[in-house]
C-alpha cells in the first residue's frame, strides 16, 4: 500500500516541479553573471565592456539591439526587471513561483514560503539610478534566495520522486547554461592555451570562472595561475565541482536513474541519452576536445541536453494514452 | 451625576469609538457590560497596549502574505491575488449556543439530502404539493440528467457550508445554504493558527474546542463515498479536482489536498476510458475512485454539460452514472440552495423528518407570489432583493443603502423574471468587536459552519466568521470587501 502512495506523481506536477527548478536555476545564473560583470566593469576599459555586454546577452539568449549599442543601465534592466524579457531575473523568479504555486501541495510549506518571499522581494524592486548603484545587493539577494531555497528543499522535502524532478530540472538547466556560457567565451576569445593568461584576457578568464562560481575552487585545484586550457578543463570535465558540465551531467543521470527506478520505467530513452552524454564527458581529454573544436564539442553537449529534455517530456510528462492503457 | 463604572471603561482608548444601536452586540450585553464569555477578552483588551495589538496584526498580515493565503479578484489583470483580510479579535460562542447550531444544521443537512433524493427519484414532495413542482423544474441548477441515478449512500451533499446570522433577539437564523462547492474552510484553519500565536494564554485559559481535525474528517467523509467495487480492490484513491491556479479559491484547494495527503488534479490530469476515471501519473495511468470536485456542475464534463469547457473531464458523467466513481458533492445539488427553494426548507424538514426546524429561516418573499410581489415592489427601500441563483454577494440590492435608480432597475428585473428573485427584510446582523485602525470597533458579522456528511454527520466546532470590514456595511463576502476572524467555541 505504501509503495503505491510513494510512486504516484501526476505528470503535470512532475513537469511543474521540473520547470520551477529550471527557472530558479536560470534566475540564479543570470544574477551571478551580472554580479560578476558589475565587478569586472570596474577593472576594465569601457571599450572592452560593451563587447562583453553583447556576449552576456548572447549567453542569456536575449537578442542584442540592432545597432550593437547598449549601455549598462539598459542591459541591467533587460536582464533583471524587464517583464517583457522572459529570461529576466524577475520573469524567471515569477515563473518559478507560478509553477510551484500550481503544485503547492507537493512541496513543503517552508519551500513555498521561501520562494514566495524571494518573489515578493524581487517584484518590489524598482530600477532607478540609485538602484543601479547598489544592484550588487540585489544580485546577491537573488543568489542567496535561490541557495536558501535549495537548502530548504533538501532538508524539508522528502527525497522521493518529486525531489528528483527538482534535481533534474536544476541540472539540465545548469548543463545547458554552462555549455552556452563556455561556448560564447570560446568563440570570442583566443584559442585556450596552456600558458598563463595576461592582462585583459586574464580578466576575461577570471570573469568566466566567477560566472560559474568557480574561481576559488579553480585556485584550490590549480593555484591562482590562470591557464585558459586548465580553466576549460576545470569547467568542462571536473567531476567534483557542482558548476562543471561533467558534474551537472552526472546529476542529470543520477536523477533519471532514480526516476526510472521509482516509476518502473528503467532503460528508456532519456536515460540512454544522458548515459551517453556522461560517457562522452568521462572519457574526454581536454587536449582532444580543444584540438577537435571546442565550440563544436560544447554545442554537441547542448544538443544532447535538449534531446534528453525532449525524451523526458515524452516519457514522463506527455505520453500517449494508448501506450499507457496496454500496460 | 456619577458616571456608572461600566460606561467609563468604554471611554478608554481602545473602545472610545465602539458603537451601539439596535442590533445584537456579540461582546456587550449593554454598553460597557461584557457578556460573561467575553469578560476575559474584554479585560485583556483594556490592559494590552494598543501598540502590541498593532504589531501582532502586522505580524499576522505578513504571515498571511508569506504563506500566500490569498484569493483572486476577477477582472483585474495586475495584482489579481489579494490577501484575505483577517481580524485579530476572536468571535466567541458559548458551548450551549453551539450545541443548538450543531443540532439545527445536522437536522437541516439530513432533510435537504432526503429532498434531493426525492426530487431526483419519485418526487413525492412534489406530488404532495409541499414544494411547487414548477419551482423545482424551473431552477437553473436542476439537472435532468440526475433523474433516477443512484448516488453512493444516497448522499448528495457531503460538504455543506451554511450561512447563519444572529438577529436582534440574539437567536441564530439560517441566511442561506451552500450546497454546491462551499469555500472558506481553509481560512478558518489559517485564522486559528494565527490566533494561537497571538493570544496563546487567552486561548488556553478559555478552553477552545479544536478545529485542526477538519482535514481528517473531510478525508473520512470522502472515503465513505467510494464505490463498493473499489474498496474490494484497494484503499480508495481520492483526489481533489480544481479548476486551476486562476480560480479564486485555489489556495484553499492546494491547502486541503496537502492537509489530506491526496492528489490535487486539474481536468487535464484526468481521463475516462471504458467509463473508468484515471489520472495521468509519471508511472502510468492510475484509477480514481472519489473526486472531491471544486468545479461547478456546468464545467464538469464538456460532453454532458457546457460544451467547450476545458476545466472538466470528457466522459466523467458516464463514469459517474456507471457507479465507477463518486463525486462530492453530487451533481445537481444547487437546486436545494436556490434562494426560492430556501423559503420551503422549514416545510421540507417537517415533511421528511416530522420535526420542527431547530434553526429558523429568515422571512422570505417569493416574487412569483402575487401578494408577496406587490408588497416587495412597494417596499423596495426597506428590503434586500437577491437573485436566486447567485452567490458571493453578487446580484443583490440592499434597499436602505440603494439609490432610486438602483431600485427602479431591480423593479424592472423583478417584473421581467419574478422567478429569478426573492426579497428578505434587511437584517440587523449582529456586530462583533474588531481591531481596526488601532482601536476596537464594532462590525457586522455572520457565521459559516462547515458540515460533513459521510458515514455520519460531522461539524468541526466553529466555522468561518465573516466580517463586513467597511463601517456600516452588511456585506461580508470576500469579493465585496469582507474579511474574516477566528471563531472560538468554548468547551464549557
Amino acid at each position: 500500500m505504501n509503495k503505491i502512495k510513494e510512486t504516484t506523481m501526476l505528470s503535470r506536477v512532475a513537469e511543474s516541479l521540473y520547470w520551477m527548478s529550471r527557472y530558479l536555476e536560470r534566475a540564479e545564473h543570470t544574477a551571478r553573471l551580472l554580479d560578476v560583470d558589475l565587478q569586472l566593469r570596474l577593472d576594465q576599459s569601457p571599450k572592452n565592456s560593451s563587447g562583453r555586454w553583447l556576449r552576456l546577452l548572447e549567453a542569456s539568449q536575449v537578442p542584442a539591439p540592432e545597432d550593437g549599442q547598449i549601455d549598462a543601465a539598459t542591459l541591467t534592466h533587460i536582464l533583471t526587471l524587464d517583464r517583457d524579457n522572459s529570461s529576466s531575473i524577475l520573469s524567471c523568479v515569477a515563473a518559478a513561483r507560478e509553477n510551484l504555486r500550481q503544485v503547492r501541495e507537493q512541496c513543503s510549506t517552508e519551500m513555498w514560503e521561501q520562494l514566495n518571499r524571494l518573489y515578493l522581494q524581487v517584484n518590489s524592486t524598482t530600477s532607478s539610478e540609485a538602484w543601479l548603484l547598489h544592484s550588487y545587493v540585489f544580485f546577491r539577494a537573488v543568489q542567496e534566495g535561490a541557495h536558501l531555497f535549495q537548502g530548504v528543499t533538501d532538508s524539508t522535502m522528502s527525497h522521493g520522486e518529486g525531489w528528483q524532478y527538482i534535481q533534474l530540472g536544476r541540472f539540465v538547466e545548469r548543463t545547458d547554461a554552462l555549455a552556452r556560457l563556455i561556448g560564447t567565451h570560446f568563440s570570442h576569445l583566443p584559442y585556450p592555451t596552456d600558458q598563463a593568461a595576461e592582462s585583459e584576457e586574464y580578466l576575461e578568464w577570471v570573469g568566466l570562472l566567477k560566472s560559474c562560481a568557480a574561481f576559488e575552487a579553480y585556485c584550490k585545484a590549480y593555484t591562482a595561475e590562470l591557464r585558459p586550457m586548465r580553466v576549460a578543463e576545470f569547467l568542462l570535465l571536473n567531476p567534483n565541482f557542482p558548476h562543471s558540465v561533467r558534474f551537472s551531467v552526472e546529476r542529470v543521470n543520477a536523477a533519471l536513474d532514480a526516476i526510472g527506478e521509482l516509476t518502473d520505467r528503467k532503460a528508456e530513452q532519456p536515460e540512454r541519452l544522458a548515459g551517453r552524454m556522461r560517457a562522452t564527458l568521462s572519457f574526454s581529454q581536454i587536449e582532444e576536445i580543444l584540438a577537435s573544436g571546442s565550440i563544436a564539442y560544447v554545442d554537441s553537449i547542448r544538443w544532447q541536453c535538449s534531446q534528453a529534455h525532449d525524451a523526458i517530456h515524452q516519457i514522463y510528462f506527455d505520453y500517449p494514452v494508448e501506450s499507457a492503457l496496454v500496460a | 451625576m456619577p458616571v456608572p463604572e461600566p460606561t467609563r471603561a468604554l471611554s478608554r482608548p481602545p473602545f472610545r469609538n465602539y458603537q451601539f444601536d439596535m442590533v445584537y452586540d456579540e461582546m456587550f450585553a449593554a454598553p460597557g457590560v461584557p457578556r460573561p464569555h467575553y469578560q476575559a477578552l474584554f479585560q485583556t483588551l483594556l490592559e494590552l497596549p494598543p501598540e502590541e495589538l498593532r504589531k501582532s496584526q502586522q505580524a499576522a498580515d505578513l504571515s498571511f502574505l508569506h504563506q500566500g493565503i490569498t484569493f483572486t479578484v476577477y477582472g483585474n489583470d495586475e495584482g489579481t491575488e489579494r490577501v484575505f483580510p483577517n481580524d485579530l479579535l476572536p468571535r466567541i460562542i458559548p458551548n450551549s449556543e453551539w450545541r443548538k447550531i450543531e443540532n439545527g444544521l445536522t437536522q437541516r443537512i439530513a432533510a435537504l439530502n432526503l429532498f434531493l433524493e426525492d426530487i431526483y427519484h419519485q418526487g413525492r414532495i412534489l406530488s404532495d404539493g409541499v414544494v411547487p413542482r414548477e419551482l423545482v423544474y424551473s431552477c437553473r441548477h436542476f439537472r435532468r440528467e440526475m433523474r433516477g441515478l443512484a448516488v453512493p449512500r444516497g448522499i448528495y451533499v457531503s460538504i455543506c457550508g451554511t450561512d447563519l446570522v444572529r438577529v436582534p433577539d440574539g437567536s441564530f437564523a439560517v441566511l442561506e445554504d451552500n450546497l454546491r462547492v462551499p469555500s472558506g474552510v481553509s481560512y478558518m484553519l489559517a485564522n486559528r493558527k494565527v490566533l494561537k500565536r497571538v493570544f496563546p494564554t487567552l486561548f488556553h485559559d478559555y478552553g477552545v474546542c479544536p478545529v485542526d481535525h477538519y482535514a481528517q474528517a473531510l478525508l473520512a467523509t470522502l472515503r465513505a463515498l467510494s464505490p463498493p467495487s473499489s474498496t474490494a480492490r484497494h484503499e480508495p484513491t481520492v483526489v481533489l479536482l480544481t479548476p486551476g491556479v486562476f480560480n479564486s479559491a485555489y489556495f484553499e484547494h492546494t491547502f486541503l489536498a496537502q492537509q489530506m495527503g491526496i492528489e490535487l488534479v486539474e481536468g487535464r490530469d484526468l481521463l475516462v476510458h471504458d467509463n473508468v476515471v484515471y489520472m495521468r501519473t509519471t508511472s502510468g495511468l492510475r484509477r480514481v475512485d472519489v473526486i472531491y470536485r471544486r468545479v461547478d456542475d456546468d464545467y464538469l464534463d464538456p460532453l454532458c454539460f457546457r460544451r467547450g469547457s476545458s476545466l472538466g473531464v470528457p466522459g466523467l458523467f458516464n463514469a459517474y452514472r456507471a457507479g465507477n466513481v463518486a463525486l462530492a458533492n453530487a451533481i445537481g445539488t444547487g437546486v436545494a440552495d436556490d434562494k426560492a427553494i430556501y423559503a420551503y426548507v422549514p416545510a421540507i424538514i417537517r415533511y421528511y423528518l416530522g420535526e420542527d426546524p431547530i434553526l429558523a429561516n429568515v422571512q422570505t418573499y417569493l416574487l412569483t407570489d402575487k401578494s408577496h410581489r406587490e408588497y416587495v415592489l412597494e417596499h423596495m427601500d426597506e428590503l434586500v432583493v437577491k437573485a436566486v441563483g447567485e452567490s458571493g454577494g453578487y446580484g443583490m440590492l440592499i434597499g436602505p443603502h440603494s439609490t432610486r435608480e438602483q431600485q427602479d432597475e431591480f423593479r424592472a428585473r423583478i417584473l421581467a423574471e419574478p422567478r429569478n428573485y426573492i426579497a428578505q427584510p434587511t437584517l440587523g446582523l449582529s456586530r462583533a468587536p474588531c481591531f481596526l485602525e488601532g482601536e476596537v470597533q464594532a462590525r457586522h458579522v455572520d457565521l459559516r459552519p462547515y458540515i460533513l456528511y459521510g458515514e455520519n454527520v460531522t461539524l468541526v466546532p466553529g466555522g468561518l466568521t465573516r466580517v463586513a470590514l467597511r463601517q456600516g456595511s452588511l456585506v461580508v463576502n470576500s469579493s465585496q470587501g469582507g474579511g474574516s476572524k477566528d471563531t472560538w467555541v468554548l468547551r464549557a
